[in-house]
């Protein structure tokens, strides 16, 4: 490894194991000098660009810090989200939840870095392994299940991400992370694309998103929000750049988050949902490749993560102080919360593209290219999820949230009141951001990584267009609220499938096959075990008493060390399982990798 | 003060909606105003207050698509996966 070179996911992970030693009054402070660190670390690289961290393994080449200008912005962002992610959890005493979500900005800060798909997709599967834990912490009703489908989805995505650069592998002989022939497309580059797709949540492979965010902990959906879908981007960008079919699946997929946004009662649901839609943006700027459209993507993907971080610590904030995470069991909040509102309006109107708040100065980008690559439906198309947007996380979140009638229960209100300090400052550090992208453009678009493409979106035509259809929106909004008003319902989706799917299997394993295996358990016993079983104890005696007795006693002592093993690392729970081995299988590799 | 400042505005709704209408009003004749000879498509160059128009029409079709989809069975009791 080059002597300079300090991989910024090695910052966090090593943060993270150093993390159950560190005691009160360390504690804190040493909570927000990790991320801290991570953050200068990724800033000192930013001045350094380069390729380091080359590992020769096996008869591979593994790069894992290839720092150019697209890795430099996106490392720049995830950085800072962590910071402010890890703040807005500061109050919480489990030392486990720091660890999973320092471990997932770990993967995700290393696959940014990485330049080939090995050293990708150890960084993927740490990502999705310690994602599911932020899931699973959580002690709500439904969010165990909700981890398992989030994992058991996210592991067939790794799966065909696996085959993809596999098959890759054998028919270029080919491992670096690099753009694909989009224009002559095998079955190997579908592959890698429908896996990275699956994290960024295209639809019809999205349903995990708002199923699993919406069950997290409170500071660990913070965390997701940010990571997952837009590491995927990322990787989109550097690999399928110029795909055409990603324009009409973006599309669809901004659409198709927003009409599901507009009938959802969960508030974080919601969130996820219009996550779904602002990443369909990203997904068909990909898709259109030019410069602008490129530089559009990474500047909403940059944008989304902050004012998309600040949503879900306001809504998360509700879910925290009250407990409720319902619009039918909340409303006119705005008494009791009014700093928590603030902060959601500030976000809410930063995804709205509001003149001087980020969203303005990023989704433009992504619509201008689509008009000046003359894709129209496109264009018109995105620009009415625009006004869908403000409608729903401008106007109807706010609005079923802090204002209209109260709907929840007198204990509700009581426990109401605006969060804890830490929280507080993680929303105004976020709230700083979406301000300071919207008023200051050089800030982010000179981060940007094609350089020399002119844009200004503060002429009087797209000041004028935006307004009109913000004012109009608003409109519509006022004059058909009830349409979209709060109701106790759940709404069907792609995940019915598997579900269904699940329960099938399930009747299936647990009728039929059953029956056979418990007439051919019965025919056996009768048959078979009667005869085998006396055998067999007599040999079992034998070896006990006659040889082990008589030898070294070896097995006994063997017997010993299983039942204490078992005491300590079986205790039944199929997440520790999980959780060691992956601890375990981590360990060696990165011993192997670096030693 | 953000609570105290609700609370007046709540008190005085129908002067709010006013200033919104008003707002709205100056919008359209601002737009009115800009130059669009620069704009990417002839319909934005040809109707006046394009924007506005497609941007209601936008949201009413979200809405009432969203109100329709809802209706037509997709959504259902919260117990649904639960039975």
């Amino acid at each position: 490894m080059t002597s300079n070179f300090f991989h910024p996911a090695l910052v966090m992970i090593l943060g993270a194991c150093i993390l159950p030693f560190i005691k009160d009054p360390f504690r804190k402070p040493y909570l927000v000098l990790v991320p801290l660190l991570a953050f200068l670390d990724v800033l000192y690289l930013s001045v350094h660009p380069g390729t380091y961290g080359i590992v020769h393994f096996m008869q591979w080449k593994l790069t894992f810090g290839r720092v150019d200008t697209l890795s430099m912005v996106f490392g720049f962002i995830m950085a800072l989200m962590a910071i402010i992610g890890t703040i807005y959890g500061l109050h919480v005493k489990d030392d486990w939840q720091h660890i999973a979500a320092w471990f997932y900005v770990a993967g995700s800060l290393g696959v940014i870095y990485c330049a080939d798909y090995l050293v990708l997709f150890l960084f993927w599967e740490m990502m999705a392994f310690a994602s599911t834990f932020l899931v699973w912490f959580n002690k709500d009703e439904g969010a165990l299940a909700a981890g398992y489908r989030y994992l058991l989805i996210h592991t067939f995505g790794g799966i065909v991400l696996l085959l993809g650069f596999l098959l890759r592998y054998q028919a270029t002989g080919d491992l670096s992370f690099v753009l694909l022939d989009v224009h002559h497309p095998q079955l190997y580059t579908w592959l890698i694309m429908i896996g990275l797709m699956l994290n960024a949540a295209v639809p019809p492979l999205h349903s995990w998103l708002p199923d699993a965010y919406s069950k997290a902990t409170v500071p660990g959906a913070v965390f997701m929000c940010a990571f997952t879908t837009k590491t995927a981007v990322y990787t989109l960008i550097r690999s399928c750049a110029g795909f055409e079919i990603l324009i009409v699946l973006g599309v669809i997929m901004a659409i198709y988050g927003i009409v599901y946004a507009a009938m959802e009662n969960d508030i974080r649901k919601l969130l996820g949902w219009e996550i779904i839609s602002q990443v369909g943006y990203m997904v068909t700027g990909i898709g259109i490749g030019s410069s602008l459209a490129i530089n559009g993507a990474v500047a909403h993907a940059f944008a989304h993560i902050l004012y998309k971080g600040l949503l879900f610590m306001g809504t998360g904030s509700v879910v925290y102080m009250t407990g409720k995470n319902k619009f039918t069991e909340l409303g006119g909040l705005y008494k009791k919360m009014p700093k928590t509102l603030l902060y959601t309006v500030i976000g809410g109107i930063s995804v709205s593209a509001f003149p001087f708040f980020s969203g303005f100065v990023t989704k433009s980008m992504i619509i201008a290219a689509s008009f000046e690559e003359h894709m129209y439906t496109a264009g018109f198309l995105l620009s009415l999820v625009a006004a869908g947007t403000f409608l729903v996380a401008g106007l109807r979140l706010p609005y079923l949230l802090f204002f209209s009638e109260e709907r929840g229960s007198e204990e509700t209100y009581e426990k109401a009141s605006d969060p804890p300090w830490n929280m507080q400052v993680a929303m105004l550090i976020a709230s700083f951001f979406c301000l300071l992208i919207g008023t200051y453009l050089p800030f982010l678009y000179d981060m940007l990584p094609n350089k020399g493409v002119e844009f200004n979106p503060y002429t009087a035509t797209h000041m004028s267009e935006t307004l009109q259809i913000i004012a109009f929106t608003a409109l519509a909004f006022f004059l058909f609220r009830k349409k979209i008003g709060a109701e106790a319902t759940i709404s069907l989706d792609m995940d019915w499938f598997y579900r269904m799917g699940g329960r099938a299997f399930f009747w299936l394993a647990k009728n039929p096959l059953q029956w056979a295996d418990t007439a051919w358990g019965a025919a056996y016993r009768v048959v078979g075990l009667y005869t085998l079983m006396t055998t067999a104890k007599f040999w079992s005696w034998f070896d006990w008493h006659g040889i082990d007795g008589v030898v070294d006693g070896t097995a006994r002592c063997v017997r010993a060390i299983g039942r204490r093993t078992a005491i300590v690392f079986q205790r039944g729970q199929i997440q520790q399982t999980i959780y060691y081995t992956v601890s375990f299988a981590a360990i060696v590799l990165f011993i192997y990798v670096w030693l | 003060m953000i609570v105290q400042l609700i609370d007046y505005l709540k008190a005085r709704l129908r002067l709010v909606k006013l200033y919104c209408y008003i707002g709205i009003g100056i919008i359209v004749i601002w737009s009115l105003m800009v130059d669009t000879h620069h704009a990417h498509t002839w319909v934005e160059k040809v109707v006046p207050v394009f924007w506005g128009i497609f941007g209601f029409l936008a949201s009413v079709v979200i809405i009432f698509f969203a109100y329709w989809l809802g209706k037509s069975g997709i959504k259902t009791r919260e117990d649904y996966y639960d039975k």
